[in-house]
């Protein structure tokens, strides 16, 4: 096989995996939970830098730091939900308002999660070496953690699509997603289930923004573009739908690598081509419906 | 006294508070140090943003994330047409080209996004200030090959007046907007956009139109800024801190009144040159704590306060009054 094209679909899919987690994790805080969190990234941001200092300070290996970070952040999460938006959410006099004031308070988290990160990890840009070596694949060389990333994020992408179609608890998330209020009347705990569903999309942003310090150096402004990022994959695949979501962030995973194998300054250009031309074409997405 | 009267005399005193204020502020340079006349000059600004925004979003209920966007390309047009290479065109022309570009640019993003749901335009308008960055540091690097412009400098006084003077047309316009059926358009379309089409409202041209006018005082805003800080790049031009600002200044202030957001704005931005460069992390942490308890605890801004005030003190009053005349009766 030629090994530039097996560069560019490995390293696509290593991306890729990373898209998918993210836009899973804003596909339910936004689905379900009707957040659009503008704050996804630095859920993301501070889960690598949490990872970085666990690594560096304690020694505790990336992979195994997961079940502290992972815990943190979906309890982060779900508390956050269960404090501010639920309130907010019973305050609000309609969908369509809670939409627009959880937009905003998504931004003050914004503010809040950066600034307690400046505060705890200063300005200055960090990366740590783990796994840091070559192995062949199909005739090219690839970084292990990268590989690993890749793995972890296909896995758990599985996992949790598995979990939200045949649990009894995913298809109480299911019936939120549908309709909250309909859903509480059917015995669905709304209450439990949308910070529930936040906290999860916290989780996947943890998992995500781990397996990014494992591979990338970090900064605390990285946050920005991942959320970029996770609402376009999320309006490609289709508002709410999680396998959209799933599937749509491999593909701008690999419109990415094709993108930066060419002119690497120009990939977030291409996401917006292919975001507009999405708007314009199918506005649902790959596999919202209409 | 009829009402009639009433009303003329109370427009009367507005207008001479306003004549006051903008003699004063017409006058600041005249007994000020340059350093004050620069923190005015930046609260204006602050205030144009603002209140341009609020005049789109507060209204519509659509929100814009992109008043960086529209800032950075007029920064970038006075950068193209007022840089010390090319000196091609006289100040007040380059301005108004400034707006015109924002104006394009925004009717471009309108059409594209604002037929759909609300959340594309989010999503959209978002990105697209990184988006417009990462396409001009393209450009500077691969086809210029040289980053960064160098903008002709301008004396602060005279930025003072043309930021002044830009705010004026603002605030006229914006006043004269949410009083036409234009303003009526829009507070229908944040109502419910489905009963204002039914009404007969063509609800993506208001949209897209007064999205267009409220890019073009960002657009001049930003040109003007340029020639003050005479070296610009796209990271400075593009920075999505002037996305976030006029949205929490325009939340704090509450945007029901057209003053809603020039109080939010003016506290904060005076604020903001006070103790962020002291510090700067708990500031914006302070931040974003205010705009999470304002939106949950008073969701119509510092504004929604004043007739409660007004309420309490007429109350205050007229029990004082009452008080007054039981004791006369006593008396008497």
């Amino acid at each position: 096989m030629n090994p530039t094209i097996v560069w560019i679909v490995i390293s696509g899919l290593m991306n890729g995996g990373i898209y998918a987690l993210i836009a899973m994790g804003l596909s339910l805080q936004y689905g379900v939970a009707r957040v659009i969190n503008l704050s996804h990234g630095e859920f993301i941001m501070f889960a690598a830098f949490l990872t970085w200092t666990l690594y560096t300070g304690f020694g505790i290996n990336p992979l195994l730091s997961a079940a502290i970070s992972g815990p943190l952040l979906f309890g982060l999460g779900f508390l956050i939900h269960r404090t501010i938006f639920t309130s907010l959410r019973n305050r609000s006099p309609s969908p369509a308002a809670f939409e627009g004031n959880s937009l905003l308070v998504a931004f003050g988290l914004y503010f809040v999660i950066q600034n307690v990160a400046l505060l705890i990890w200063g300005g200055q840009p960090r990366a740590y070496y783990y796994l840091f070596h070559g192995v062949e694949l199909f005739g090219v060389t690839f970084v292990v953690n990268n590989l690993i990333a890749l793995v972890i994020s296909v896995g758990l992408g599985a996992a949790f699509f598995v979990f939200v179609a045949r649990s009894r608890l995913g298809r109480a998330i299911r019936a939120a997603a549908q309709d909250p209020v309909t859903a509480g009347l059917m015995g669905v705990n709304i209450n439990f289930v949308l910070p529930l569903c936040f906290g999860l999309g916290a989780l996947m942003a943890g998992v995500a923004g781990l397996l990014a310090s494992m591979c990338y150096p970090i900064s605390i402004s990285m946050g920005m573009n991942y959320t970029v990022i996770a609402l376009i994959v999320v309006a490609l695949g289709g508002l709410g739908s999680i396998p959209g979501s799933f599937i749509g962030g491999f593909i701008l995973g690999l419109v990415g690598s094709v993108v930066a194998h060419w002119q690497p300054a120009l990939s977030m250009v291409a996401y917006y081509a292919i975001f507009m031309f999405l708007l314009l074409v199918r506005p649902a997405g790959i596999l919202g419906k209409a | 006294m009829s009402i009639a009267n009433l009303t003329s005399r109370r427009f009367l005193l507005v207008a001479g508070l306003l004549l006051l204020l903008l003699v004063f502020l017409a006058t600041f340079p005249l007994y000020t140090s340059r350093s004050d006349v620069l923190v005015l000059t930046i609260i204006l600004m602050y205030i144009i943003l603002t209140v341009s925004w609020a005049m789109f979003s507060g209204s519509t209920g659509y929100m814009s994330l992109a008043p960086a966007a529209f800032f950075g390309v007029g920064v970038y047009t006075a950068a193209l047409l007022f840089s010390e290479k090319w000196a091609l065109l006289p100040l007040p022309a380059v301005i108004v080209i400034a707006g015109i570009a924002s104006f394009v640019l925004a009717l471009l993003v309108g059409l594209v996004t604002l037929r759909l749901k609300g959340i594309y335009f989010a999503i959209f308008t978002f990105g697209l200030v990184v988006l417009i960055r990462q396409l001009l540091v393209f450009w500077e690097l691969q086809i210029v090959g040289k980053r960064g412009q160098h903008v002709i400098a301008v004396s602060g006084d005279t930025v003072y007046y043309v930021m002044l003077g830009i705010l004026v047309v603002t605030l006229l316009t914006v006043y004269l907007i949410r009083r036409s059926r234009l303003g009526l358009a829009m507070q229908s379309i944040g109502g419910n956009e489905e009963a204002a089409a039914h009404m007969g409202v063509n609800t993506t041209m208001v949209k897209v139109l007064t999205f267009g006018i409220s890019a073009i005082f960002m657009g001049a805003a930003g040109a003007i800024m340029a020639t003050r800080w005479i070296y610009v790049d796209p990271v400075i031009a593009f920075n999505v801190f002037y996305s976030f600002m006029p949205v929490l200044m325009a939340v704090f202030g509450g945007m029901g009144q057209l003053y809603g957001p020039v109080i939010g704005a003016a506290i904060f931005a005076y604020t903001e040159r006070a103790l962020r460069l002291q510090s700067p992390y708990y500031y914006m942490l302070a931040f974003g704590i205010i705009l999470i308890l304002v939106i949950l605890y008073l969701p119509g801004g510092l504004v929604s306060l004043v007739p409660k005030l007004q309420n309490k003190l007429a109350g205050l009053i007229s029990k004082f009054w009452k008080g007054g005349k039981a004791e006369q009766h006593a008396n008497t």
